[in-house]
């Protein structure tokens, strides 16, 4: 593969570049040269058969991989222009600028409040409590659980219903005036109205984030993303608008993958 | 309709598909021979026809039903992408082309009873090499269909061209015929409604060649002719 990413949408300004990035997990190679331009203010979704390197690449994103003994990393990836894998960036103020979301709903043993307000202290993002309250709500409303919670925020965050836990994670994602949000299955949690919430709630964050998703549902990533990747054994195959890929896909792999002919 | 050489990992979906292309084969075939049969029976001015012309039809219709579920129940229940959605709905689109065919060559059929009660005309001959036109055209867009083959659809598409223009002659000579001849404007009328209906064949045997086209390329065929 070249490190001219494939068909990168022309219309919005990019937000991530990727060039040649390859993983490998204790010398054995996970993500090989990806190469891709990811556009900010909307959806990107990344699907692929399990071990394509999809969940591989997006923890590239917020250095995840980091954390993982034998994993090397290799190539560029910047965000805004900025090299993330710099040693002068500290990967937890990264993580608050990219902030994630996983399949299970991971509320800290805290209060509601305390799980959005825990990110705005730790970053000392408000100075005062009415402040922090405020940084609380705003993010609770965008995640579209104010008006779930608003009478019950000192309750524990785990007592949520797993759709509303989903949606606290986000509020606690959103809190901290992130750049970017990489969801990672989201929804293989939750029952089908609790995804509908997460799906209309997605599309509403696209309007001020860069929202890249890694989605195992076909008809997830058809509902949600305006441009999708799929990767296939540690490469990105094929990335255009969604509508193409699920109409008019051009490599017989994606073809094949999202039309149900193999595993 | 082999649009993938690859089967689905869900046997009974590739099995749905499957029988969605046989159908639409099966519907494709009985609306071929009723339009030959119909203008057969024009040339020789045969009444007999009607009955045979109308258990086809009976039957055609059947199988437009029948697709109509058969896409209703793909699109419900599994959802298909890619080429298969792009088949699912040329589908659906070709079996309502194939039955306005049908219906047209039962008109056809009928007129050829009507003309039985005349004395034949010079210009059934064309009438003859239109329909002669007009089932080639269904024949070969047909072939396109079950082989999902671009290029016998983009001959057919092209071919409409001939068909309007044969139409037009015809119809031409035809109003001048019955202005020297009054006594055969009676005839004359059968003649042009079928000469009408052949050409209203040949626009919906376009419909289908548009339709195989996308269901093969993605793309609509409009775009690079020149109409």
């Amino acid at each position: 593969m070249t490190d001219t990413p494939l068909n990168t949408p022309a219309d919005l300004p990019i937000k991530v570049t990727a060039r040649k990035v390859t993983v490998s997990y204790s010398g054995k190679q996970a993500l090989h040269d990806v190469s891709i331009d990811i556009p900010d203010r909307s959806v990107t979704a990344f699907i692929g058969p399990s071990g394509c390197g999809k969940s591989t690449f997006l923890r590239c994103l917020n250095r995840m991989n980091d954390t993982i003994d034998g994993a090397v990393v290799g190539g560029s990836l910047t965000i805004d222009g900025q090299e993330i894998n710099d040693k002068t960036i500290d990967p937890v103020v990264l993580r608050a600028s990219v902030g994630m979301v996983f399949q299970k709903p991971n509320p800290f043993p805290k209060s509601i409040y305390d799980n959005v307000a825990y990110g705005p202290r730790i970053h000392g993002l408000a100075l005062t409590r009415p402040e922090l309250d405020e940084i609380v709500e705003n993010a609770l409303r965008k995640a579209g659980l104010w008006d779930e919670v608003s009478d019950r925020l000192t309750h524990p965050g785990t007592g949520l219903s797993g759709g509303q836990q989903q949606r606290l994670v986000i509020a606690r994602a959103i809190a901290v005036n992130p750049e970017v949000i990489l969801m990672d299955e989201p929804c293989s949690a939750l029952d089908p109205i609790a995804t509908a919430r997460i799906e209309e709630l997605i599309d509403e964050l696209r309007e001020n984030y860069c929202i890249i998703i890694v989605t195992h549902s076909m008809q997830q990533a058809a509902r949600v993303s305006q441009h999708t990747a799929f990767f296939h054994m540690g490469h990105l195959v094929e990335y255009g608008s969604t509508e193409d890929i699920f109409t008019n896909p051009r490599d017989t792999r994606t073809q094949d993958y999202i039309t149900g002919r193999f595993g | 309709m082999a649009l993938s050489r690859t089967a689905h990992i869900v046997t009974a979906y590739g099995e749905e598909l499957d029988q969605l292309s046989d159908d639409l084969a099966r519907m494709g075939g009985l609306v071929e021979t009723q339009l030959e049969k119909s203008i057969s029976a024009v040339v020789r001015r045969d009444a007999s026809i009607k009955a045979d012309i109308k258990a086809r039809e009976v039957q055609v219709n059947a199988l437009q039903v029948d697709i109509e579920k058969r896409v209703l129940r793909l699109f419900a229940l599994r959802q298909p992408l890619a080429t298969d959605l792009r088949m699912t709905i040329s589908a659906l689109k070709i079996a309502t082309d194939l039955e306005r065919i049908g219906d047209l060559a039962k008109n056809i059929a009928y007129r050829a009873g009507d003309l039985a009660g005349y004395a034949p005309m010079a210009l059934t001959q064309q009438v003859e090499r239109l329909g002669a036109i007009v089932i080639k055209q269904l024949s070969e867009v047909l072939d396109a269909l079950s082989s999902a083959d671009v290029e016998p659809a983009v001959r057919v598409w092209h071919s409409d061209d001939e068909v309007d223009e044969r139409y037009n002659t015809l119809v031409r000579e035809m109003l001048m015929s019955m202005t020297e001849d009054s006594g055969l404007v009676g005839p004359g009328v059968h003649i042009l409604f079928v000469a009408k209906n052949l050409e209203r064949i040949g626009d919906h045997a376009t419909n289908i060649a548009e339709a195989v086209h996308f269901m093969v390329t993605a793309s609509p065929l409009v775009e690079d002719g020149p109409h």
